[in-house]
């Protein structure tokens, strides 16, 4: 029993961070309609910020590790702002395609470029909250753990407080199902469009923060793979769909775990990708989508 | 109050209007029609922001407008309800009428202007929390029209209002958009295939063919021309 209750504790805490990264590319897809590959490198960029600002802040307190979770934060808006503005915006109105391919090179951009500016070898990341494991009979959920569940909730709640009750998130609704409309009515496409990808690149440094307190070790390689369970999720949920992307990043971090804890860590990314494929044959909107159909 | 000279727009290499120049003073509505592809809507499209201009101007309330974004035009006072309605289908009627007032900060005045579009269309008031995607196509056009409405505009242009609605609704739209004319004294154009009805309720028309204005009269005359009750009025 207590063996079970950890490893959901291990698969939520995993999953969350999962769905803080899927929630940026579902975003990013609801106002453009095609997938921000180089959104995993944000969450890399991440991870460094708070690295950098973990060495220059008091380390293992509260007031350290919030604020560097807050400068990632701002940091990666500002990156994924800047992206969207010289890589995206130039291509707007042409094929997905074409834009596909320039996330893709930024992607190994931004890679490369870490690896110039960090090196390529893994460093031990900081430290940023007071170290403590809370026991309950046996079950152990570690402080690292505990910011995870905590900064996401707190996270999702205001990401949901935004996109349902402000001004701007009314925006970004009304753009992802109509630009032409929401043009209409006085919203500046390119300013939405740039909060969308400040919010989405905010949370996947966020994310990367989280999944470096919990797997300390960091390099400019290391968004790739939670990237791409992160795109698994938000398909898995519907891309596009917020909540959506939010559930597919829980249930992927628990499928995995248990797939580990059966003693299958060989297979984890296997069993990952083999759920996507089983889903999308099942419900191809993914779990939470339905496909979108116009009244005339 | 709107003015186009002698305006050209191409999509890629197919030119949709040849110099087209009309004119809509301040109070009145005019209707543009025309047959199926004959430039209306890329008309409006250009006077609103959507299509670029390749050549000639548009003039709104003494200012030069072509060029501007879309976004920015809504802010002088033009509004456009397009072609097809284009709800936000994904949000609430409500909210579809707030962002239509996205523009207005001041909340008195949006509560106001709200109170003036649910007198003007009470079905939108029953309807408020209901998503907009539900409703019928006729309650779709008036909260198309409620929403341009809510940013309030000095003029308003309509795509084809009465487009794929049933007959009866058709003429209490009609009705609505004559009473926003007089009551609120907001400029209008029109551009309809149901050209009795519109040239009905419009001081003026223009007749436009393949991208050419073709004739303009008043109202009145065009409707016994026998050129257009032939093409356009059914004989
Ligand atoms: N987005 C577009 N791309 C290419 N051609 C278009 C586009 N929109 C309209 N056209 C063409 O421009 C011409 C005028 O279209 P439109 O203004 O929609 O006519 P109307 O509203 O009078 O039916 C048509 O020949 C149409 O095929
Ligand atoms: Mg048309």
């Amino acid at each position: 029993m207590t063996e079970l209750l950890q490893q959901l504790v291990n698969g939520l805490s995993l999953g969350a961070i999962y769905a803080l990264i899927a929630l940026g590319y579902t975003m990013v897809y609801g106002v453009l309609r095609f997938i921000n590959f180089a959104h995993s490198d944000v969450f890399m960029v991440g991870a460094f910020a708070g690295y950098y600002l973990g060495r220059e802040l008091p380390s293992e307190t509260f007031g350290g590790g919030l604020l560097a979770l807050a400068g990632a934060m701002v940091a990666c808006a500002a990156l994924g702002v800047l992206i969207e503005k010289l890589a995206y915006r130039p291509l707007r109105g042409r094929s997905t395609l074409s834009v596909l391919i320039t996330a893709i090179g930024v992607s190994l951009l931004l890679q490369n470029l870490g690896q110039r500016l960090f090196g390529a070898n893994p460093r031990s990341f900081p430290q940023l909250f007071p170290r403590h494991d809370f026991r309950f009979d046996g079950l152990v959920i570690s402080s690292a753990q505990l910011a995870v569940f905590v900064i996401t909730l707190v996270l999702m709640f205001a990401l949901r407080w935004i996109v349902m009750k402000t001004r701007i998130g009314m925006a970004m609704r009304a753009l992802s199902f109509n630009p032409v409309a929401a043009s209409l009515v006085g919203v500046s496409n390119d300013f939405v469009i740039s909060c969308t990808f400040a919010l989405g690149s905010a949370l996947a440094g966020a994310g990367g923060i989280l999944y470096a307190l919990n797997y300390p070790s960091i390099d400019p390689l290391m968004g790739t793979l939670p990237g791409l369970k992160a795109f698994v999720a938000a398909v898995l949920g519907g891309i596009g769909n917020i909540p959506g992307a939010a559930a597919g990043g829980l249930l992927l971090g628990l499928i995995e775990t248990v797939v580990v804890a059966l003693g299958g860590s060989t297979y984890r990314d296997a069993v990952a990708f083999g759920v996507l494929i089983l889903i999308l044959l099942l419900r191809p909107g993914g779990l939470l989508g339905r496909v979108q159909t116009e009244k005339v | 109050m709107l003015e186009l000279r002698d305006l050209s727009v191409a999509y890629g290499a197919i030119r949709a209007l040849h110099g087209v120049s009309l004119s809509v003073p301040e109070g009145s509505i005019v209707t543009l029609i025309g047959s199926n592809g004959a430039g209306k809507s890329t008309t409006l499209r250009a006077a609103s922001g959507l299509v670029k201009v390749q050549s000639g101007s548009i003039h709104f309330a003494g200012e030069r407008i072509d060029g501007c974004a879309a976004h920015q035009i809504v802010a002088r006072g033009l509004a456009h309800v397009p072609e097809g309605r284009m709800v936000f289908a994904n949000l609430t009627v409500l909210e579809n009428l707030m962002m239509g007032a996205y523009l207005q900060r001041d909340r008195a005045v949006v509560r106001r202007e709200l109170d003036l579009v649910y007198a003007t269309f009470p079905r939108l008031q029953e309807r408020a929390e209901q998503v907009a995607g539900t409703l019928s196509g006729g309650e779709q056009q008036m909260l198309a029209i409620g929403r341009a409405l809510m940013s309030r505009p000095r003029f308003l242009m309509m795509d084809e209002p009465s487009l794929g609605i049933a007959p009866l609704l058709v003429k209490t739209i009609f009705e609505k958009i004559v009473a926003i004319n007089r009551t609120q004294g907001i400029t209008m154009l029109l551009v309809e295939q149901n050209a009795n009805l519109a040239l009905e309720v419009s001081s003026f028309g223009y007749v436009l063919e393949t991208g050419r204005i073709i004739l303009q009269d008043e109202a009145a005359k065009l409707r016994q021309d026998p050129q257009v009750r032939r093409a356009y009025l059914g004989g």
